[in-house]
């Protein structure tokens, strides 16, 4: 009887292999440049422009009508038309107001004081519009989803977006943020470094232990790696997300407006547009300088010229802390990890500020051996990103195995913080935790989440605060509430909660210290994109045919197997509420699909009893039910 | 009905696969049937990377066992399936880290394998009482580490400690081979001082080192 059913072949989706179906891209939204790029049979392959160019600057400028103009363009108008320009969002991505760098006292950025009620993620002014980060990362991110789009002449829905690998949670938090507002679905947020590894690792047929030294633009990243045979395990990493090539342009910039006032001989007021004045000028001085020894540079405000010369030995003087200050951190990872120098088999270089000899030279010298930079700093983790975007949909022996970054804690008695995560742990983790009442009768309990190595919670970064409601009244300290953590492979906390003795899950209401509340978000989708509801429809009707598919292939496979148990006229009866749910899948109401899966279900419920009964008999006969049919895993779907 | 469990007389427990809910052996990783993950199994962290549960634990089968079930029940090769099947898969993924990261450890697998075999570990501060030699040699030892001035000096006392440890392990395996519960628990105590001692002085050493 089993034979008379349809079974559609394994591997084959009819959906997946249509053309409209959307493809996944890689992306690196970096703080100076993003790059977008696509896996390929053969490797991965960068997108460019018409002039060959791949990077494009992650610089948004605003019209008045609210549209907006990303890269290069919008980069060339940062000097003339400052007020409507925004460049290096990304160091604000999940930030705080307290957080930002000022430069001379002025920030290159309007920031809004923050409002009564609203999520402390900072807010700026640009062309007389109140913007998150979030808003102005996800023009970024759409201008790169239209570059891909326009070179593959397909749609493009799904991402791998790269982050630092020191970003904490709520910077975690306002890229996926953004890359949901500029309709791309993320598959996975991968660790800068991580993605790097991967691109060197499958190209070169790196293997052993191997560090990425990842200088970006607003952001500092050390990861140590053990990478063989296409296992790419993370064994430790560290960083400064506060510490970046932007972090030597404004040095320079500031020995440059030093200089300015002795000579002018009096304080002047800068306004934010000559504070970008300043930094593109001291940018220009830092790339010139790697490749001559010498050069001279003019800074143009308030109608006034100064002319300022800089030789490759002075800005070195000027940025050697700061290069300092990356080996510091590479040399406490390698002793986190328990590794010497001698025993790291290479070094990779990322991004554009491993270019300056300077870091070359120190890099080199705290390792012992010359720096690998022969897959482009620029691009070598668009790449990686690209590579792991179509492991994740088309599937893929390589396995990447990441690690938390920070610590993960929460706050108790006297502001101290007890770790529960610990960083450098694999992911994904769970850990859980239990915690009492200390009153009669406490029907509630705050609760402060942490991400730092510190001692104390006033020291390390606040991710959230939450409240357990509805404790059962008991006596002070009868109550046992676990709570759990959970840091997923992007490296996403989520916290759940539940009574053990009454076994009552509680509610979890986590307010993101730094992060956009579920309505803001719901708001800037909703002002945003006047397809977002369309966006949303396909998303959930693309999610209904394939759980409807799962049914389908579930029911076929025990068909398969259990065949003999059905009664006479069942496989009829199984096999209409099959061909119905086929039709259903091919159409695109989504509640139908749920109705016919419904139905499915009920037509094999009798059947699925029986199955379990001759499980449990033959069971205790001493049968495993292995031993019925082989074992398989299961097969990716194209 | 769906949550039928029986005990076989020769092997596990029977459950319902989620998925095609017919029966699922009840450790598997895999439905036999539909091929479905399943939430992970009450089973311990050596079953879980398929070892046989010593302290002597090949770091080369460890790593094995640990790459070849993540290449198998990582979220990455769930990215396109049902949010039921991800969700499993990270499920599955947290146990093999932690079993992983116990395993992996040498004290933490030792503390692992005492409560394994209905052991005791004294918790930390608790056991002092019987142990006043272990006291007394913490005491000296950080002492010790307070008047040592030089990098030179506390890599010396690093380099002790780590004797000591590694003669722990040595010690453990012997005990744990001849079943000695009381023994493998009170050299674990001992290890976890050790171990806490030998991270005080990296902390001291790199302390030291920032400063000349
Ligand atoms: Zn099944």
């Amino acid at each position: 009887m089993a034979q008379l059913i349809q079974i559609r072949e394994p591997g084959k989706d009819p959906l997946a292999e249509t053309g409209d179906a959307p493809v996944a891209v890689g992306i690196d939204l970096g703080t100076t440049n993003s790059v977008v790029a696509v896996g390929t049979e053969a490797g991965a392959e960068v997108i460019r422009d018409d002039n060959g160019e791949a990077l494009v600057p992650s610089v948004v400028a605003y019209a008045a009508d609210g549209s907006a103009v990303v890269g290069e363009l919008a980069r060339r108008l940062m000097l003339d038309r400052p007020d409507v320009v925004v460049g290096s969002i990304k160091r604000l991505m999940g930030r705080g107001l307290a957080d930002l760098k000022t430069l001379a006292g002025v920030l290159p950025y309007d920031v809004e004081p923050q409002a009564e009620g609203a999520s402390g993620m900072v807010r700026i002014t640009v062309a007389g519009r109140r913007l998150t980060p979030v808003e102005v990362s996800a023009e970024i991110l759409k201008a790169l989803r239209d570059r891909a789009e326009q070179h593959l002449g397909r749609a493009v829905g799904k991402a791998v977006v790269t982050v630092p690998a020191y970003f904490d949670d709520a910077a975690r938090t306002a890229t996926k943020d953004a890359a949901r507002l500029a309709g791309l679905e993320v598959l996975r947020l991968v660790n800068e470094p991580t993605a790097a590894a991967l691109a060197y690792g499958l190209d070169e047929g790196a293997e052993g232990l191997y560090a990425i030294y990842d200088l970006g633009g607003g952001t500092f990243d050390i990861s140590l790696l053990r990478m063989e045979k296409g296992v790419f395990q993370v064994l430790a990493t560290g960083g400064d997300a506060a510490l970046g090539g932007d972090d030597l342009d404004h040095a320079v910039a500031e020995t440059f407006l030093a200089e300015r006032k002795t000579r002018l001989g009096e304080e002047e007021t800068l306004t934010s547009a000559d504070v970008k004045m300043a930094l593109m000028s001291a940018r220009l001085a830092k790339e010139c300088l790697s490749t001559q020894t010498t050069g001279s540079w003019v800074i143009d405000a308030g109608g006034r010229q100064t002319n300022h010369s800089l030789s490759r030995d002075a800005l070195e003087a000027v940025i050697e802390p700061f290069v300092a200050r990356t080996v510091g951190i590479c040399r406490e990872v390698l002793a986190d990890a328990g590794v010497t120098p001698e025993q790291v088999k290479g070094v990779v270089l990322v991004g554009g500020s491993t270019r300056v000899p300077l870091v070359r030279r120190q890099v080199g010298d705290f390792f012992g051996t010359r720096p690998l930079a022969h897959i482009d700093p620029d691009e070598v983790v668009a790449v990686g990103a690209a590579l792991q975007a179509r492991a994740l949909t088309a599937g893929s022996e390589t396995l990447l195995l990441d690690v938390t970054p920070l610590s993960l804690g929460i706050e108790t008695m006297g502001g101290l913080v007890e770790k529960i995560i610990p960083r450098n742990t694999p992911i994904p983790v769970a850990k859980a935790q239990e915690f009492t009442t200390y009153q009669d009768g406490q029907s509630a309990m705050a609760i402060h989440v942490l991400q730092g190595e510190r001692e104390m919670a006033e020291q390390c970064r606040s991710l959230a605060r939450f409240e357990l409601h509805a404790i059962p009244s008991m006596a002070a300290g009868a109550a046992r509430i676990r709570v759990t953590f959970a840091v997923d492979a992007d490296g996403l906390l989520t916290v759940s909660a539940a009574e053990q003795t009454t076994g009552v899950e509680q509610e979890v209401a986590v307010k993101p210290s730094y992060g956009l509340s579920e309505d803001e978000m719901a708001n800037m989708l909703y002002e945003s994109m006047a397809h977002a509801g369309d966006d949303m429809v396909r998303r959930l009707l693309a999610e209904a045919r394939v759980e409807a598919r799962r049914v389908q292939l579930a029911v076929a496979a025990a068909l398969n197997v259990d065949g003999d148990l059905l009664v006479e006229g069942e496989h009829e009866l199984i096999n209409d509420a099959m061909a119905a749910l086929d039709a259903a899948i091919a159409g695109e109401d989504r509640d139908a699909i749920g109705a016919r899966v419904e139905d499915l279900e009920k037509a094999t419920r009798a059947f699925a009893e029986r199955r379990m009964d001759r499980g449990i008999r033959e069971a205790l006969r001493g049968r495993g039910v292995d031993e019925l049919a082989p074992a398989s895993p299961p097969e990716a779907e194209g | 009905m769906n949550e039928a469990e029986a005990t076989a007389a020769g092997g596990g427990a029977i459950s319902t696969c989620w998925s095609c809910r017919g029966p699922v052996a009840g450790d598997s990783i895999f439905c036999a049937t539909c091929g479905a993950v399943q939430p992970p199994a009450d089973v311990d962290h050596f079953a879980r990377l398929d070892l046989t549960p010593t302290f002597d634990v090949d770091a080369d089968s460890l790593d094995r066992g640990y790459f070849d079930a993540q290449r198998r029940l990582h979220p990455d090769r769930f990215a396109t399936r049902t949010p039921r099947e991800r969700a499993f898969s990270q499920l599955q993924a947290v146990s093999l880290n932690e079993a992983y990261e116990t395993l992996k450890d040498p004290l933490r697998r030792a503390d692992y394998l005492v409560t394994l075999k209905g052991g005791e570990v004294a918790p930390e501060g608790c056991s002092l009482v019987n142990e006043q030699e272990l006291l007394h040699e913490v005491m000296e030892r950080r002492e010790e580490l307070a008047e040592a001035d030089s990098v030179a000096a506390v890599e010396a006392l690093e380099a002790a400690a780590s004797d000591d440890f590694g003669r722990c392990i040595a010690a453990l395996s012997t005990a744990f081979a001849c079943d000695d519960l009381p023994a493998a628990a009170r050299l674990t105590t001992r290890m976890r001082y050790l171990g806490k001692y030998i991270e005080e002085c990296r902390s001291r050493r790199t302390r030291l080192g920032r400063h000349t």
